[in-house]
């Protein structure tokens, strides 16, 4: 079982929040990450993250004006790993289930659209290892979830796919064949389609 | 059977225009080419097209004022296929196999198009096969397609019952066509030729572009051609082997003959008239010669007042006729009759090439021509007639090759000459046409429009191309096709005696296997065929 990284904490059919485990170690932006729903696994693509004070009406302030080191801060205030929280939000790609959909060697089968019921609150969230981020990135019409992802979609859509790129074993033939259907996905936004594949050609 | 390349999918069409394919994105637009075949699978059947036109396009038209950065690698391999891709334009005729009734005969003519989407391949050698006939051996093919082995065959007995053209701008290969279709009527037998050799190319021997010398029907079939010469000491020098050397009594021409020759001898309407009181004057036979006779200044002005003529209008005929003099083949009294002889031949079924040698000009040529071609026609349509009337063989049909024939057929002439009537009256007096020409805008529409078959190389000028295609379906994207054809042994054909438009690579011609194959048999060969057959009968 992949190491558990982090806690939902807030959850919606299309994307969810989640708050680390460890200060300052989010999952990185653009990766694969899973929830366990009872017998559905959630897949989503970490989207962004932020560290905060835990009460939202106490914002840090500068203590590092007598360090020479920024990590003796935190060996001089113990406290503050504890009042500070680190969260990552995550906008769902698709899910595993048991019945229909694309089924891959193990009979199971994936599906590249929103599962039926959001995440609970306090699910785990995990890590997909490299197999797993192959096995879901070998149909890409998760693509088609991101293009409509906000505001920072473009910057997104870029990393999921370095990172998805990464675990093929011909990373240069995944991300020409990604940036095809990104061409029909993008038909008629040229710009969009440039920026992106700027962003991925490595 | 192995599936055949992809290429992309119907999109969009008609059946007046053709059908637009998207090019699948692994297929390049510079690995096809215009006057490819294709197949396309509709729903319910398959369908045979060819292509006429490529064109690039894109989804987003901004993709054209700002290119990407294609330098690099990656960004053109994503974009090509998907943001841009290739289109090509089908003209599908026919449609084959899919239903009973073409099962049973072959490709129809095609009724509806394809549906969206159907997905369009190249065509299989068999699929080509199917529609242009198997060539099975001994039968006359004429070329390839583009890019296959497969043989397109022209069937020389349905060639020869219309009126056929070949045309092409000078050097792209007209004469190679001419002499392997005029090989291919005489090996199956379809007719017998005459042909006007104006450039003395089809007889005996004649060049190919490169200047290399190329062996023309005598020398294939000996037994099957004679050589008529106008020029006798032209064909000794060229040591051809003449069988007849023609001569053309001046009693032999008649009014219409000189009539014909308004064009090149510069004749006035006043002098023609002039001819016609002079035959009937001196008769029909005896017009020219006592003309020509009359010397002084003052006997040709005598002469025009009583017939009543312009003393300037008898003058100036006189001295254009009298040009007729240089040349040799008229004499006032010819030895032999040569219309006779050449009907012989081709009575005998052996096919006739009229060598002019050194006379190329248009006058000689025009002249003689039409003076054999109208009296040989007349012969024709008496027995043609006889023949239907008392139910007795027909004569053997007959095609009269002709070369720039824009000057016999041109609008002007084409109502008076033989020709014309040739072209027009098809055939139910079992003579037709073999046109060979460069200019064929030149020829007259109705003319052109009674063409069977037309074959054609390169043509350049708009005008000629758009004469050629005249009434022609799918004009436009032919046009397309005819104007990027090679210089060189490529040429498409149309007509009756093709089931839909093709380009071929014509077969090859002047090297000893393109002779074997025609046909040509070695002396030696001949020889030993003999001596077995000695053998065999004692």
């Amino acid at each position: 079982m992949p190491s558990k990284i982090g806690e939902i904490i807030q959850a919606s059919t299309g994307e969810f929040m989640a708050q680390c485990y460890e200060l300052h170690q989010p999952p990185p932006f653009g990766s694969l990450v899973k929830i366990r729903e009872g017998e559905v696994e959630i897949y989503a693509v970490v989207s962004g993250a932020a560290t905060t004070s835990i009460e939202p009406g106490r914002r840090p302030i500068a203590r590092g004006r007598e360090e020479t080191e920024e990590e003796d801060i935190y060996r001089s205030s113990p406290q503050l790993a504890k009042l500070l929280r680190t969260d990552f939000t995550a906008t769902v790609v698709g899910h595993r289930e048991g019945e229909g959909g694309r089924e891959n060697e193990k009979g199971e089968r994936l599906h590249h659209y929103l599962p039926p019921r959001p995440a609970r609150i306090h699910s785990f969230v995990y890590m997909c290892d490299p197999e797993e981020v192959a096995a879901f990135s070998q149909s890409l019409d998760f693509l088609s979830i991101l293009v409509g992802a906000g505001s920072q979609a473009d910057e997104l859509i870029a990393a999921s796919l370095r990172h998805a790129a990464a675990a093929h074993q011909d990373p240069r033939d995944f991300l020409t064949r990604a940036g095809k259907e990104l061409a029909v996905l993008l038909g008629g936004e040229t710009n969009r389609l440039n920026n992106i594949l700027r962003r991925i050609k490595g | 059977m192995m599936e055949e390349r992809r290429l992309g999918i119907v999109v969009s069409g008609s059946l007046t225009k053709g059908v637009e394919v998207r090019l699948d994105s692994a297929m390049s637009v510079e690995d096809i080419a215009v006057g490819r075949y294709v197949t396309i699978e509709g729903e319910k059947r398959r369908f045979f097209g060819m292509i006429t036109d490529v064109t690039l396009d894109a989804i987003d038209p901004r993709l054209m004022t700002a290119p990407p950065d294609v330098s690099d690698p990656f960004i053109a391999e994503v974009l090509s296929g998907t943001s841009t891709f290739g289109r090509l334009h089908v003209l599908p005729s026919l449609t084959i196999g899919g239903d009973a009734l073409s099962l049973l005969e072959g490709p129809q003519p095609m009724k509806t198009v394809p549906t969206h989407f159907s997905v369009v391949r190249e065509a299989s050698e068999q699929d080509v096969a199917r529609v242009f006939g198997l060539v099975e051996e001994k039968q006359f093919y004429i070329g390839t397609p583009l890019d296959m082995e497969t043989k397109v065959r022209l069937n020389p007995a349905e060639l020869v019952k219309r009126s056929n053209g070949i045309f092409g701008k000078s050097g792209t290969g007209k004469t190679f066509l001419a002499r392997l279709i005029l090989i291919g009527i005489m090996q199956e037998g379809a007719a017998v030729n005459l042909v006007f050799d104006m450039h003395s190319e089809y007889g005996w021997e004649g060049t190919s572009e490169e200047g290399r010398k190329v062996k023309a029907l005598k020398q294939l079939f000996p037994s099957k051609v004679a050589v008529f010469a106008l020029d006798e000491e032209s064909a000794r020098r060229r040591k051809v082997s003449t069988d007849f050397v023609v001569e053309i009594g001046y009693d032999e021409i008649e009014p219409e003959d000189i009539a014909m020759l308004r064009e090149t001898l510069a004749l006035t309407d006043a002098a023609v008239q002039a001819i016609y009181r002079l035959s009937r004057r001196f008769g029909e036979r005896k017009w020219l010669e006592s003309f020509l006779a009359l010397e002084s200044r003052e006997e040709i002005n005598e002469l025009a007042q009583s017939l009543g003529e312009h003393e300037a209008t008898m003058a100036a005929l006189h001295r254009r006729l009298d040009s007729l003099r240089r040349l040799r083949f008229l004499v006032p009294q010819a030895r032999d009759n040569a219309i006779q002889r050449i009907l012989e031949y081709l009575d005998r079924g052996i096919n006739v090439v009229l060598e002019f040698g050194r006379y190329t000009d248009y006058t000689a040529y025009i002249l003689v021509a039409n003076l054999l071609t109208r009296r040989i026609h007349a012969q024709y349509r008496e027995r043609m007639e006889r023949a239907m009337g008392e139910d007795i063989a027909k004569p053997r049909p007959l095609v009269i090759s002709i070369e720039e024939a824009h000057r016999f057929l041109s609008h002007e002439l084409a109502g008076q000459t033989i020709f014309g009537t040739i072209a027009r009256e098809m055939r139910k007096y079992n003579v037709t046409l073999l046109v060979i020409d460069q200019r064929p805008s030149g020829i007259d529409e109705e003319v052109m429009s009674q063409l069977g078959t037309k074959i054609t190389c390169l043509l350049d000028n708009e005008r000629d191309i758009d004469s050629v295609l005249t009434g022609v379906s799918g004009k436009s994207e032919l046009k397309a096709v005819l104007a990027k054809l090679d210089t060189k042994q490529q040429a498409l054909i149309f007509g009756h005696a093709v089931p839909m438009p093709v380009v071929v690579r014509t077969r090859e011609y002047g090297s000893p296997q393109s002779y074997k194959e025609l046909g040509f048999r070695e002396a030696l060969e001949l020889k030993k065929q003999a001596e077995e057959d000695k053998d065999l009968w004692g």
